[in-house]
């Protein structure tokens, strides 16, 4: 009798667990009566995640599609890995050299540009390396090396990391010190860690602009094209990985670089921050 | 991450953190529990209450809240702990504490009291007679001991916020491995979390023979 009970508990217990790790309900070809709703996996960069575009592009683009998209937001590096494992069906990444090597190597298909923001130094009001005055970000970088202020670095092989370390290598120096913080965090605890620190940061705009309240440290130095931080967006090579959802991943990239997709991300954040925090980039968008 | 230059220093720190937690939280943690386990008095449940649900208590909360107080605006701003490895040894500390606590309690409390009733009666000291029990408890007790070091040298959240994974000054194991998986080096990862296992085994190989020899 007990045991027989405990035979019911366990079974009730691995339905369970089964009901949880099917998301969605398998194909049974016996009742084809409703077809399960489709779904995409995007990876993309944290930025396009915490900035809050995708919460205003998605619904646009479910609402048109009836196609649901999970989002994975990590760093570029892992975004990419996860496309090259199959893991993701649409990547939204902003690290081009790593992406054409990505398309490169056969891993993925038809990059096409999104859009972009830029990327800023910010630091301390006082600006002790005195960057302001500096006429590349190259200079700038080469300045607080040189007076050795805290400089606050992503270190993690993010989008942003890999745009710092091109200015550094611009700049001819291989940053090294005390004075040098690899945080390997995100961009919104590094803004942080350098407002502690009083420290430098190379930051992208919508995270500062997001945090601009909360954290003593003012743009010391934008402008240069050097900056530019440009976001792309590729589909998983169907190829490589049979199983990828690319019908659909093709569906929603192309609603992001078409004009409705290119309207919202040229108008998302000017309520909020004033400005608008990217500029689109898809050929779609651009003025004739 | 070039294995060579950096790893040990990140081992050695998350051994140095641990093993100081360790240590303060077993001298707060240890004699409390004791005592919870052999007295008796009111109120008493109340307070087991409380120290079982600071087991359960989020280590990414404690992180947070220690974040918010050691901040450069914080109370406790001017101490200079943030991103430090004494404010991750805070933290764990925190953390570690319900467990030394409340295990060792449990271990105590769970020797038949007549034990010490009997040593009384032939002649023992009180204090004899509780250094008795406790001697008797000593294999919970040092589960305990071991569950603390379980528990800080596997946990990320709260060394994450209030550390912040700083290469070379406050990057231990468990960072390290998130950050390793956020790059997209998956193989890394899994080696780092390799060597973290196999430590936690040498450790708790060292502690099981204290924990089951028989006493002299």
């Amino acid at each position: 009798m007990r045991q027989s009970r405990w035979w019911i508990f366990i079974l009730a217990v691995v339905g369970l667990v089964q009901g949880c790790a099917k998301s969605t309900p398998p194909a049974d070809k016996s009742e084809a009566v409703s077809t399960p709703p489709k779904s995409m996996t995007l990876a993309t960069t944290t930025s396009a995640q915490d900035s809050g575009l995708l919460d205003v592009l998605l619904p646009a683009f479910e609402q048109q599609s009836g196609i649901q998209v999970k989002v994975v937001a990590v760093g570029s590096g892992q975004a990419l890995e996860l496309g090259r494992r199959g893991d993701a069906d649409l990547l939204l990444t902003h690290s081009p050299d790593d992406e054409k090597k990505f398309i490169e190597e056969g891993w993925g298909l038809n990059r096409r540009p999104l859009m972009h923001n830029d990327f800023v130094i910010a630091g301390p009001a006082e600006d002790p390396a005195g960057i302001k005055q500096t006429k590349t970000a190259a200079d700038a970088l080469r300045a607080i090396a040189e007076k050795q202020c805290v400089f606050v670095s992503r270190g993690d092989e993010s989008g942003t990391h890999k745009k710092e370390l091109a200015v550094w290598k611009a700049a001819g120096i291989k940053p090294e010190g005390n004075w040098y913080v690899s945080s390997g965090t995100g961009m919104a605890l590094s803004l942080r860690m350098a407002h502690e620190k009083r420290g430098y940061i190379l930051a992208d705009r919508g995270t500062y602009l997001a945090l601009k309240n909360e954290i003593e440290l003012v743009v010391d130095f934008e402008g240069d094209p050097i900056l530019l931080n440009k976001y792309s967006v590729m589909e998983v090579n169907p190829a490589r990985h049979p199983h990828v959802r690319h019908a659909e991943a093709k569906l929603f990239a192309e609603f992001l670089v078409s004009m409705p997709g290119q309207e919202i991300i040229r108008t998302f954040g000017s309520e909020k921050y004033g400005q608008p925090l990217f500029v689109p980039d898809a050929e779609e968008a651009v003025p004739k | 991450m070039e294995m060579n230059s950096q790893f040990w220093p990140i081992l050695f720190l998350s051994l140095r953190v641990s093993g100081l937690a360790v240590a303060i939280s077993s001298i707060i943690g240890l004699p409390l529990g004791v005592w919870l386990g052999l007295r008796r008095f009111r109120g008493k449940s109340i307070l087991i209450g409380l120290v079982q649900t600071g087991m359960a208590m989020p280590p990414v909360v404690v992180g947070l809240l220690l974040y918010l107080l050691l901040s450069r605006s914080g109370p406790l701003g001017s101490w200079e702990w943030l991103f430090t490895p004494a404010a991750m040894i805070l933290a764990q500390v925190l953390l570690c504490l319900p467990f030394v606590v409340g295990i060792s309690m449990a271990a105590v409390a769970a020797v038949p009291r007549e034990l010490q009733w009997q040593l009384r009666s032939i002649g023992a000291s009180e204090r004899q007679s509780q250094w008795a029990m406790v001697c008797e408890a000593r294999t919970g007790i040092l589960l305990a001991v071991a569950t603390a070091f379980g528990r800080s040298l596997s946990e990320v959240g709260a060394v994450w916020l209030v550390g912040g994974n700083i290469e070379g000054q406050t990057r231990v194991m468990t960072t390290a491995i998130v950050l390793e998986t956020g790059k997209g080096h998956f193989s890394l990862a899994l080696l780092l979390g390799a060597v973290l296992l196999s430590v936690a085994l040498a450790i708790n190989i060292v502690i099981v023979r204290y924990q089951w020899r028989a006493l002299p």
